[in-house]
């Protein structure tokens, strides 16, 4: 007996779970680019594992799931520029203390 | 039972270096970790035989941003903070939250009769994702490329020196 699906769906809901905790509760804006990283690779198991027990004749999952790895490099660059502009004004990337729009 | 057993130590392991990722207090520490937890990532992806997928995944996950992180991490020099807290004030409404949120997800996914594998993965699925890259989906392909230009001279724009 092979494994089971839903391990794999349990485990891409269990590591997106910590990715979401860590999004809402870090203070520092490259912990929360890393915790959005974890989300995303939550979304990638579980793409490839609805491709292979599902439909493994066609290449959509992996094909789909190529995408979203680039997508996520590219928010990941341009995240983390953005972070270092902002080190770079305002001595700090606590994003507690980036809040010139509050109200 | 062999590959159950795989499994679930590849599981437990990226979870924990997941937790240490989300609740470490230096910085750096959570960048190696979330290393090690692209590698057993890519480990589970070996094991639904997506190769192809389980080596881009270390290349670019683990080789490229977690070395972007690791450089702009060097580059703002916030390490241990002085506060030294890594978690905000809405750390436990946040911890209830997720906790919350799976527990909808796995009681969802429970109720579910999925298909056990029976599908023969393709043997050849490198070249079949070549031949869709340019066939079916090359539309996809070329926006992608057009992305990833517009994110590098995007973020070379917004990083540089003043």
């Amino acid at each position: 007996m092979g494994i089971p699906l839903e391990w794999y769906l349990i485990l891409a809901a269990a590591l997106f779970c910590v990715g979401l905790y860590g999004v809402l509760a870090r203070r520092n804006a490259i912990g929360i680019l890393m915790s959005v990283e974890l989300m995303l690779n939550a979304v990638n198991i579980n793409l490839v594992a609805f491709w292979r027990y599902v439909t493994p004749a066609l290449v959509t999952g992996p094909m789909f799931t190529i995408f979203v790895i680039a997508v996520a490099a590219a928010e990941a660059a341009v995240g983390l520029a953005l972070v270092i502009a902002i080190y770079r004004s305002r001595d700090t990337v606590n994003v507690e203390e980036v809040d010139l729009m509050k109200l | 039972m062999l590959p159950q057993v795989i499994f679930i130590i590849l599981g437990v392991v990226t979870l924990a270096c997941a937790v240490v990722v989300v609740a470490s207090r230096n910085l750096f520490r959570s960048a190696l970790f979330l290393a090690f937890a692209f590698v057993g990532i890519a480990g589970v992806y070996f094991l639904l035989e997506a190769e192809f997928i389980a080596g881009i995944q270390i290349l670019i996950y683990v080789g490229a941003i977690v070395t972007l992180i690791v450089f702009a991490i060097m580059l703002s020099r916030d390490l241990m903070s002085k506060e030294a807290r890594s978690v905000n004030r809405q750390a436990p409404a946040a911890a209830i939250a997720a906790a919350l949120v799976f527990v909808v997800l796995v009681m969802a996914l429970l109720q579910v009769v999925w298909p056990a594998a029976t599908g023969v993965a393709p043997a050849t699925l490198t070249a079949d994702l070549g031949k869709a890259m340019v066939g079916e989906y090359v539309l996809p392909f070329e926006v992608i490329s057009v992305l990833l230009l517009v994110a590098l001279v995007g973020s070379i724009i917004i990083a540089r020196e003043r």
